[in-house]
């Protein structure tokens, strides 16, 4: 029995009406944890009742502590009927199990009914005290750390990186038990809620285990997901990278990769004057892998693609043997490692040595039912044969680990499918173990590491690539041979060398199929997958040229599977590598040169594209050093690749000089036009808008080039669902469709934030759904941050003067338009380490008075501000403590759509409400924001006939603390008070 | 393709002021658009008019779902599905509580009743003011009403209190709400030409000294019946008022009273002799009777109701007609009042003083064309 749980229920206020007669409520709350239930008196005849409860005490196994959440209910009272319930609250008590955590989660959290919304508010004390258990074979973990971080959380150091866990429970999903035929949706939505929470805090329990089996101590880079299997069940998998961190004791020791990352962005400018000459090369990244069967299940394996690969070995005569010894070493560190994967995207300086490209694979499976969710073999072999596939496509590229690792699912009806992706990478062994590997190979190999292009070089042997690729000495350090394109699925580290900006860039594609059953519908998706990813991988390819960019980062490829169509969404940020070769421009060419017209038309497409691509490298800033082309050399001699498949064709250049306009001997990228599909391919190329002047996009955390943020950021999720109108559509039709659909909604949102500009839309999420037979749903998250355009933060002496401006400013445009709650001026955040005001300001709403009524009106806002961002990091501020996961499901259903404003206003309600949520938790904890935030879910069904509708949304995040630079620098100039002053004055109150 | 559901939810409220007060006018979605096209945004922006349909629909939407917390501002300060910053919220609460001008005067000193709002129609076809407008502000003055009639201590403090107004509109709906209870006629066509903000300077004057509170008597009498201290008129007052009639009836208290202020006046006044001339009995536009009548007939709620009504034709009208100047009305008022101190004959002067410094106020507020 090593814990007790103490809950006190203090008050609840703006109660709805459950007596008509009285226009009034008789409120009473159950608190139950496990199989104990505690019940507070009844409160008569109050819409705000005050219970000011005794502490209910659960003495429980920390075991249970970490798999059930705390279930708080509000009932009316009825003497004569059946008692109401006007709704719950889940409380996840997680965070309270570890030390450095929050202590106690105290405030208003929001009443929540799954047919009604929010129902007003309850205020709630909850505490844990933690016996010491030294039992070895205890089932819990209690201690290990989470982080949804995709990176090491900012106030810790990685004293060891150990690798990738994952596991998965299963169960039945109760909306599809034979008892949902007699329950309300209230009791059948409520149980499912519950039990998601339920496994959500077994897995957790589960990979700490693991964790602590591999003597780590934290889990970075978690990701749970759920999927709904409908009739088969319901499963919930996780992914993660279990590391050993170390805290950082004083603020002031901050790893500089730890501040907000745009500071040393800027720090790595174009600062690596070329030296040696380079080879041009180029190389047309596709491979494919072949498609096994397995035997318990229909299954199809899918030819997998591995995007950018490179080989390693000779490439330099110094490089060579420090790289055989390297991955000797390193290849030690992963070999006991079933899967050397790692879900992290952002890593410690001297990490990452090389990247290879993005490795990928796919499995279509028939979903059946789970016979016993103790054993979820079926679902195990299923991910574990498809990791397999990403190693070997690891090995294949000459790296040993797979870094920026996804799993995700789609699933309609019985049909999955599965898929991973990835970047394979050659890794420094020094995070890796203990500590073994020091000494001066290690420092021998950091100095032959260049900064800003190393990521760079080819990892594998270039005699023995397995693909047909180009290859040229890099452009930074002139020693080692890096590949002409780069493809990656994690963001851009910091001390690459980037020219100029970079921008969002996306491959849209829609392929109809036809309506099948079990097998032939696997059969026939398997088949069209690899087409897909061919196509979309193609689109990519040429866009990116569009905007003569030579890499890409944050690559997520999204394939979703419907009753009658595919659809395959690519979202990735192109840059600009200095290490990298100017990428060639994009030639088309007409497959009958006979005739005039067709000819002229081709020449007129010709001239539009290049015109494109010179105002992008305008517009994105390129402008790469020149280099002259006896430097560069000439080219090695390479093995052409044609494939008529692909309608694109590498040309050495001197084949192609008399169409080359201005791109000079590089290597052109030829389209060539044979039919009317590629015609369109050509059109939809140019038809993709850039955004309005002021605005940038990216989905990587930060934008490439751009580093004075400054604080004003506004997440939000906007949601679109299209009905495809005609019955009979083609793949043009829909590709059109789905085209318009994500651009209309890109221009929707760059006009709707508007007045933050210049701004940079970060993070930007997209997910595609197809609910039903002709509805396509997308749903975007993203952060839009504004920048400062003419100041780059440079001393701290002009950063303190600069804030002070800030400020101002801040002040001006909150009279206009003022998004976000708090300015430099409004610190609504003050969070000074002085300890007499910490507490009170981190929960704001942890008191329950009402006492702005004498008050002047409105300055007194008793809701604290809570930041939510899907970065790591908020702009100027430092996360001074990382208070535990958030990891939340909430299920919404109506049978009243029209009177709730229809499917859009019950969707905006309720995805308001969630947010409302996550931010009442956070506040809870203790907490002033939510980082690495990311809406994992948002499933929406409607039936408008029967005036129906049902969401299901799963988000998660971290809870943090943070102070603003602009106030930690006035603490750490002594003037505790003046900052105090600063705070009162700007308008922050606490109740 | 057609757009079945297209929403965007920021973790801050997005609030677009334009679109704002487009809503809060009564204009529908599509005229929104329209009115929004015809300011040129979509010039200034680039934008498609898909992409403004879009927006603004997901504002309406927004600001539905934010009325229901505007009927209770202090909710949409402690709510938490919306995080607005408190500037915002003031805006949008200052906003929806904000009233035109054209339709205050038309249902100033009216019942807010069912009665009256079957009348909007005519009052929107009139002031050309949307009917959903009319319909929001004939609804706010009757939830402010409501919320503070039964509420004691001060009228402005507990409309702040209970709606966060600034203090402009407390002051503001404070009238609203006094005339509304007092059923204050301001249709009559000649007060046509009073202003909302006349008959606000005149409600804040007679709610500082005509009423129950304005004593400070209440809380003397904590078991008295009168909860609503600042929104009735203190009858025991009215009922004194009477007792004026003393310095028209008493013809030797009117005579003095006469030659006291002449004396004063003589030489300082443009208008002197009309003035003398007012104070004849005969004199059909006798301003002093005038106004002690006023006084005395106050006992009538049907004459309470007139009030402004009488003054305008008792005081405002004769002098307008003989072309006083603002400066002397003052002159002749200040001097009409003071010099009653001087008559020793009459009793009442703390009664004369609460009745003439409000109605002094008043009358030089009321006096112009």
């Amino acid at each position: 029995m090593p814990g007790k749980l103490k809950v006190k229920i203090v008050a609840g206020r703006h109660l709805p009406v459950m007596d008509r007669a009285s226009d009034l409520t008789d409120a009473f709350v159950e608190v139950k944890f496990g199989n104990t239930t505690f019940k507070t008196d009844v409160y008569l005849k109050s819409l705000n009742p005050q219970w000011n409860s005794e502490w209910f005490k659960f003495e429980v196994d920390d075991e249970d502590l970490q798999d059930e959440p705390l279930q708080i209910t509000v009932l009316d009272h009825d003497t004569y009927s059946a008692n109401d319930a006007i709704g719950k609250v889940y409380i996840d008590i997680d965070p309270l199990l570890y030390s450095e955590a929050a202590t106690v989660i105290s405030g208003w959290f929001p009443i929540y009914d799954t047919i009604h919304g929010i129902r007003g508010e309850i205020n709630v004390v909850v505490k844990v005290d933690l016996f010491n258990d030294l039992n070895r074979f205890r089932q819990s973990s209690c201690g290990v750390k989470f982080f949804c971080t995709t990176s090491i959380p900012k106030c810790y150091r990685a004293v060891i990186i150990h690798g990738f866990v994952e596991e998965l429970v299963v169960n039945e999903d109760p909306e599809y038990q034979w008892i949902d035929r007699i329950r309300t949706p209230r009791a059948s939505n409520e149980a499912r809620q519950r039990l998601i929470s339920l496994m959500s805090g077994e897995l957790q329990r589960k990979i700490g285990l693991k964790v602590l089996e591999m003597r780590g101590n934290a889990v970075v880079g978690y990701l749970q997901c759920f999927d709904l299997e409908g009739e088969s069940g319901l499963v919930v998998r996780a992914i993660g990278t279990a590391c050993t961190l170390d805290k950082l004791s004083s603020p002031a020791a901050f790893l500089p990769a730890c501040n907000s990352p745009s500071k040393e962005m800027k720090e790595s400018p174009l600062a690596h004057p070329p030296s040696h000459g380079c080879r041009s090369t180029h190389n047309s990244p596709i491979h494919t892998a072949t498609g096994s069967r397995l035997t318990q299940n229909f299954s199809v394996s899918v030819p997998t693609l591995i995007y950018t690969g490179m080989g390693s070995g000779s490439a330099g005569k110094e490089g060579g043997p420090f790289k055989a010894l390297l991955r000797q070493q390193t290849q030690s560190a992963l070999e006991q490692r079933e899967f050397p994967f790692f879900t992290l995207t952002a890593f410690p300086p001297g990490f990452l040595v090389h990247v290879g490209g993005v490795v990928s694979a796919r499995s279509v499976k028939l979903l059946d039912r789970i016979h016993n969710p103790d054993e979820p073999e079926t679902r195990d072999a299923w991910w574990a044969e498809i990791r397999q596939e990403i190693k070997s496509h690891a090995k294949a590229l000459g790296c040993h680990a797979v870094v920026g690792y996804s799993e995700s699912t789609s699933i309609c009806e019985e049909v999955c499918i599965l898929s991973a992706s990835g970047t394979a990478a050659v890794l420094n062994p020094r995070f890796l173990q203990d500590g073994t590997v020091e000494g001066c190979l290690e420092q021998r190999i950091e100095e032959n590491l260049p900064a800003g292009c190393g990521f760079c070089h080819i990892p594998y042997d270039e005699l023995n690539m397995p693909f047909p690729a180009h290859l040229t000495y890099c452009y930074n350090c002139r020693k080692q041979k890096v590949p002409d394109v780069l493809f990656t699925t994690i963001d851009l580290p910091t001390d690459a060398t980037v020219v100029g900006k970079g921008c969002l860039i996306q491959a849209r594609l829609c392929r109809l199929k036809k309506k099948a059953q079990a097998e032939a519908n696997a059969t026939a998706i398997s088949n069209l997958l690899p087409f897909m990813e061919y196509e979309v991988h193609t689109q990519l390819m040429n866009k990116l040229k569009l905007k003569g960019m030579n890499a890409l980062f944050g690559l997520r490829i999204q394939i979703t599977v419907g009753e009658n169509m595919l659809m395959g969404l690519a979202s990735a940020t192109a840059v600009y590598l200095a290490a990298l070769p100017m990428p060639g421009g994009i030639q088309i060419a007409g497959k009958t040169p006979s005739d005039g017209s067709y000819e002229q038309h081709i020449s007129h497409m010709q001239k539009k594209i290049s015109d494109t691509i010179a105002k992008n490298k305008e517009l994105y800033e390129i402008n790469p050093p020149e280099i002259s082309e006896e430097i560069i050399g000439s080219p090695i001699p390479e093995p052409k690749q044609r494939s008529r498949l692909l309608r694109s064709q590498s040309e050495s250049s001197d084949e192609v000089t008399e169409l080359d306009l201005s791109h000079g001997k590089k290597d052109a990228f030829v389209l060539e036009i044979d039919d009317t599909d590629a015609m369109e391919d050509v059109h939809s190329l140019l038809t993709d808008v850039p955004p309005p002047s002021g605005f940038y996009s990216c989905n990587t955390e930060i934008m490439p080039g751009i580093n004075n943020w400054t604080s004003e950021i506004q997440m939000f999720t906007s949601v679109r669902v299209i009905r495809l109108s005609s019955l009979n559509l083609t793949n043009q039709a829909l590709n059109k469709n789905f085209n318009d659909l994500c651009e209309n909604l890109l221009k929707s949102l760059y006009f709707k934030l508007r007045s933050m500009i210049p701004c940079c839309l970060c993070h930007v999420n997209f997910t595609v759904s197809l609910p039903e037979d002709e509805l396509i749903q997308v749903t975007v998250t993203a952060v839009a941050i504004t920048f400062d355009k003419n100041q780059a933060l440079q001393t701290t002496k002009t950063h303190i003067e600069k804030s002070l401006q800030r400020a101002s400013t801040d002040n001006e445009e909150l009279l206009q338009f003022p998004l976000e709650l708090c300015s430099d001026s409004l610190p609504s955040h003050p969070f000074p380490p002085a300890k007499a005001v910490t507490v009170e300001k981190a929960s704001p709403m942890g008191e329950g008075n009402f006492r702005n009524r004498s008050a002047p009106p409105c300055a007194n806002s008793t809701v604290g501000v809570v930041k939510m961002t899907p970065l790591s990091f908020i702009p100027g501020a430092k996360i001074t403590k990382y208070l535990g996961i958030i990891n939340m499901f909430f299920i919404r259903e109506t049978t009243s759509l029209r009177e709730e404003g229809g499917v859009s206003g019950f969707l905006h309600a309720f995805i308001a409400e969630v947010f409302a949520m996550v931010r009442a938790h956070v506040a809870a904890l203790g907490g002033n924001a939510v980082v690495s935030y990311i809406m994992k879910q948002c499933v929406f069904m409607e039936n408008p006939n029967k005036n129906q509708a049902q969401c299901l949304i799963n988000v998660s995040g971290d809870a943090v603390i943070f102070v603003r630079e602009s106030e930690l620098e006035v603490i750490s100039t002594q003037q505790p008070t003046a900052n105090c002053q600063q705070s009162c004055a700007g308008g922050e109150v606490t109740t | 393709m057609t757009s079945e559901l297209d929403i965007f939810v920021g973790n801050t409220t997005l609030i677009d002021e334009e679109v704002y007060r487009l809503w809060l006018d009564g204009y529908s979605v599509s005229d929104a658009v329209a009115l929004r096209v015809r300011a040129g945004i979509l010039e200034q922006t680039g934008a498609t008019a898909a992409v403004l349909q879009s927006d603004t629909m997901d504002h309406y939407r927004t600001f539905h779902m934010l009325e229901r917390l505007l009927h209770a501002p202090p909710k949409l300060l402690h709510q938490l599905v919306f995080q607005i910053p408190p500037s915002r919220q003031a805006l949008l609460i200052e906003r929806y509580y904000a009233f035109d001008e054209a339709f205050v005067r038309e249902v100033l000193g009216k019942k807010l009743s069912k009665g009256t709002k079957k009348d909007l129609d005519d009052i929107s076809a009139k002031t050309g003011i949307t009917l959903k407008s009319c319909r929001r502000q004939f609804d706010n003055f009757k939830r402010v009403f409501k919320v503070v009639e039964e509420m004691r201590g001060s009228l402005a403090d507990n409309i702040q209190q209970h709606f966060l107004f600034s203090d402009r509109l407390a002051r503001d709906y404070a009238a609203i709400v006094f005339f509304a209870n007092n059923r204050f006629e301001t249709a009559k066509k000649k007060l046509q030409y009073l202003s909302f903000g006349d008959f606000a300077f005149c409600a804040e004057l007679m709610i500082q000294n005509w009423t129950l509170g304005a004593v400070g008597e209440a809380p003397s009498k904590p078991d008295s019946q009168v909860d609503d201290m600042d929104m009735d008129l203190d009858k025991e007052f009215l009922q004194d008022l009477k007792e004026l009639k003393v310095l028209v009836a008493d013809k030797d208290l009117l005579d003095l009273h006469k030659s006291l202020v002449c004396t004063a006046l003589r030489g300082k006044l443009g208008v002197f002799s009309e003035m003398e001339a007012n104070f004849k009995p005969p004199a059909p536009q006798n301003l002093s009777r005038g106004l002690v009548n006023v006084a005395a007939k106050l006992t009538h709620n049907k004459d309470v109701r007139d009030l402004f009504v009488d003054l305008v034709e008792k005081f405002v009208e004769p002098c307008r007609s003989d072309h006083w100047p603002l400066g002397d009305v003052r002159l002749f008022l200040n001097q009409y009042s003071v010099t009653v101190h001087s008559l020793d004959g009459f009793r009442h002067q703390a009664l004369w003083d609460r009745y003439m410094d409000t109605l002094r106020g008043c009358l030089l507020r009321l006096y112009h064309d």
